[in-house]
């Protein structure tokens, strides 16, 4: 009888019983600045509600691989799990993975779900279900070398022709110097090529869901990005993510660097940075469609729908997630958090770069996917990523793009 | 107590003489038992489980309902010329040419160490810490290594007045590259082997040999290497397997699709980008079974060209 009440009280929102007996919980993530900054507040939950949260950290790949067979096994050695919205949400929640938070995330008026960026609710809600909190959100930046630029008397770009102009002017291979440095690997390409399309007009897919990488500003993104990183780029750099791609800039071998703001951290290092004083951060330049970088949620703590303690899960995420905490990553962590309130307090945001905190606050144009959104991402990054490396290795673009049209519409259309 | 406790004990002794007569009899059955339900649920299920897989369309989550499809997913396999038989082509070349340069040098260094020298035990030690090193730790310091702008070996090269190389970022080169971690991480292990192998010859034919006035060459080509024949096909076995699933080094450079234009994925690495990655369990499980396939005959191969070779 006691096992049928606490059955059902664990679908209602706001910790009932259940939740009072719960002495432990165990959530698992990829490592990221947030991971970081749960070490520090795992420690204090413990000491203010005597419930020890066991953190289990993992690379995002393996991540995923582990989730995938946990998942699968139904297993419920796990309650509380961060994920890439972008990568699994569809999947997992069509899995059945996934709590429905809903109800959660409405119960509590103090706790303010509405404090959290519209954006950032937007993309952990699916068919009006939400399956998550954010609690990082992510925007793609250009970094570069205030030194060099102020050096050599380039303004800083503000247009993507401006950008190439500029890295072919301090492109200098003969000394291992190069203009740019930016992913290049197939699949991770993908998520940063995608602000370059949004600027050249594109997108992955029309409003009907249906594959658009073949139109001519696809192809022309894809010929510039490509451009980009033949010309300019280092060598090597089809074997590039972003711990390869930013080891170049941090080591002080590029002038430019695009990719997620997120990684500002890495360059104000000094272990692993040569450039901690001469980093500078600026906004995606303007293609010829305007700036349309996107703006994500790169992780997300969402509930495992085999736990035995959702009530005692939400209890921690919210407490987590709540606005004083929020403030606390922010400044301390420099986690790029999802409240609205955070991001307006000056003290809260002295911890992060001056330049960063600027271009979150104005979110203009920005678009709130970076990959295709489809339940087989995996595939369809690989689809759509393979014309940026023709580009790169100078190939024919055009006729590439077509192969991935077709083979992206079809994996489109086996999921309908 | 007592008298209550007699007549309960003539039938309990019957029962317990039944009992060890049956154990008598079926001893064999009962102490293989642990080792026969070890191997079926280890080894028997699973593979049963991923033939049951492979026959359907599952994909996503193995609770989502599927369908049966037959050898659908075997056909698509052995007709699908831009992934499989790349992949297929890419074990065979890496396998074959990793195993050649290992057991060639491995046989080098093992002969040159045979001999008693001054610091013959560090030397040992020093030539056995790729093999203790972890597979992924290996791949990433290689990785650095071979970065074409900020890695060692390019600097390395510039300074002998050599041009730098891609090394595992270029197209061509990756696979080759790999071949050398891969060399440089397994060589060790044949070395061990074949120094077991020699210490277990004995010395009287070789001196024998030498008395007859046979060179060192010959000694080597005519009485050596025949006697350390079997050790150098168990070496190969051992080895080939495990350099046909080799995974983790190709992992930890490449990446899950063995590259931007797939240039390192071996079978290995398709089928778990196809499990993990793509979460096609039933196409990734057909993939499996046809790799296990080909392990098997190969396996069966070098089982009876070993046959021959002792019998000769």
């Amino acid at each position: 009888m006691i096992a049928l009440g606490a059955g059902m009280t664990a679908c209602a929102p706001a910790g009932g019983d259940s939740s009072a007996d719960v002495t432990e919980l165990t959530l698992i993530a990829a490592n990221s600045p947030w991971t970081k900054g749960l070490e520090t507040l795992a420690v204090d939950y413990e000491e203010e509600t005597g419930v020890k949260v066991n953190l289990e950290f993992y690379g995002n790949e393996q991540l995923n691989d582990t989730l995938k067979v946990k998942l699968n096994a139904q297993s419920s050695d796990f309650d509380i799990y961060a994920y890439q919205v972008q990568d699994v949400m569809r999947e997992f929640s069509r899995n059945g993975w996934l709590a429905d938070m809903t109800d959660y995330v409405s119960s509590d008026p103090e706790w303010d779900w509405d404090d959290f960026q519209s954006s950032a609710r937007d993309a952990v809600t699916l068919d009006g279900v939400v399956y998550g909190v954010p609690v990082m959100t992510e925007r793609h930046v250009m970094y570069y070398r205030s030194d060099l630029l102020e050096q050599a008397g380039i303004p800083v770009p503000t247009t993507l022709d401006e950008l190439a102009a500029a890295a072919a002017k301090l492109n200098n291979p003969d000394n291992g110097f190069y203009g740019i440095a930016m992913r290049g690997a197939k699949v991770p390409l993908v998520t940063q090529f995608s602000s370059f399309l949004y600027s050249y007009g594109g997108d992955f897919q029309d409003e009907d869901g249906n594959a658009t990488v073949d139109t001519p500003e696809a192809i022309e993104a894809y010929e510039f990005y490509g451009k980009l990183l033949k010309d300019y780029g280092p060598p090597g750099a089809t074997n590039m993510g972003w711990p390869e791609a930013s080891a170049i800039f941090a080591q002080g071998n590029a002038a430019f660097y695009l990719d997620a703001d997120s990684q500002a951290y890495t360059f104000l290092d000094p272990a692993n940075s040569a450039v901690v004083d001469t980093v500078a951060y600026g906004s995606f330049p303007a293609g010829p469609a305007g700036s349309h970088p996107y703006s994500i949620v790169p992780q997300t703590v969402g509930i495992n729908e085999f736990s035995k303690k959702k009530d005692a899960a939400w209890e921690f995420i919210k407490w987590v997630t709540n606005e004083e905490n929020s403030k606390k990553l922010l400044s301390e962590a420099t986690v790029p958090v999802a409240r609205d309130s955070a991001w307006a307090d000056d003290e809260a945001t002295s911890g992060f770069p001056a330049g960063l905190v600027e271009i979150v606050r104005s979110s203009e144009g920005t678009v709130g996917h970076d990959r295709p959104q489809l339940e087989q991402v995996a595939l369809a990054r690989e689809i759509v990523g393979a014309p940026a490396v023709v580009a790169i290795e100078g190939g024919n673009v055009s006729d590439s793009a077509k192969q991935a049209q077709t083979d992206f519409q079809k994996l489109l259309d086996g999921e309908k | 107590m007592t008298t209550t406790a007699k007549p309960t004990l003539a039938p309990r002794r019957h029962v317990a003489n039944t009992v060890s007569n049956w154990v008598d009899r079926n001893l064999k059955w009962i102490f293989t038992a642990p080792a026969i339900a070890f191997v079926a649920l280890l080894i028997i299920f699973p593979i049963g489980y991923t033939v049951f897989l492979s026959l359907t369309d599952s994909a996503s989550s193995v609770t989502r309902p599927f369908d049966f499809i037959g050898f659908d997913n075997y056909a698509y396999w052995l007709t699908d010329v831009t992934r499989f038989w790349p992949a297929v082509g890419r074990t065979a070349y890496f396998t074959a040419v990793a195993l050649t340069l290992e057991l060639g040098f491995g046989l080098a260094i093992a002969l040159l160490l045979r001999k008693t020298f001054r610091g013959q035990s560090i030397v040992r030690v020093f030539i056995l810490l790729p093999l203790v090193a972890t597979p992924v730790a290996v791949g990433m310091m290689w990785l650095l290594i071979f970065e074409p702008t900020i890695g060692f070996a390019n600097v390395l090269m510039k300074s002998l007045g050599l041009p730098a190389q891609l090394w595992l970022s270029g197209k061509e080169s990756a696979l080759n590259t790999i071949i050398f971690i891969d060399v440089w991480q397994w060589t060790p292990m044949i070395i061990l082997i074949l120094l077991a192998g020699l210490s277990t010859i004995p010395e009287e034919p070789e001196e024998a040999a030498l008395v007859d006035g046979a060179n060192a060459w010959q000694r080597f080509r005519h009485v050596t290497l025949p006697l350390l024949m079997p050790t150098l096909g168990a070496a190969a076995i051992l080895r080939s397997i495990d350099a046909m699933k080799t995974f983790d080094i190709i992992y930890a450079t490449k990446g899950r699709n063995g590259g931007s234009n797939n240039e390192a994925e071996t079978l290995n690495m398709l089928a778990y980008n196809e499990s993990f990655g793509n979460s096609q369990y039933g196409s990734a499980a057909a993939l499996l079974m046809l790799f296990l396939t080909f392990i098997i005959i190969i396996l069966a191969v070098l089982a009876i060209l070993r046959k021959k070779g002792t019998r000769v």
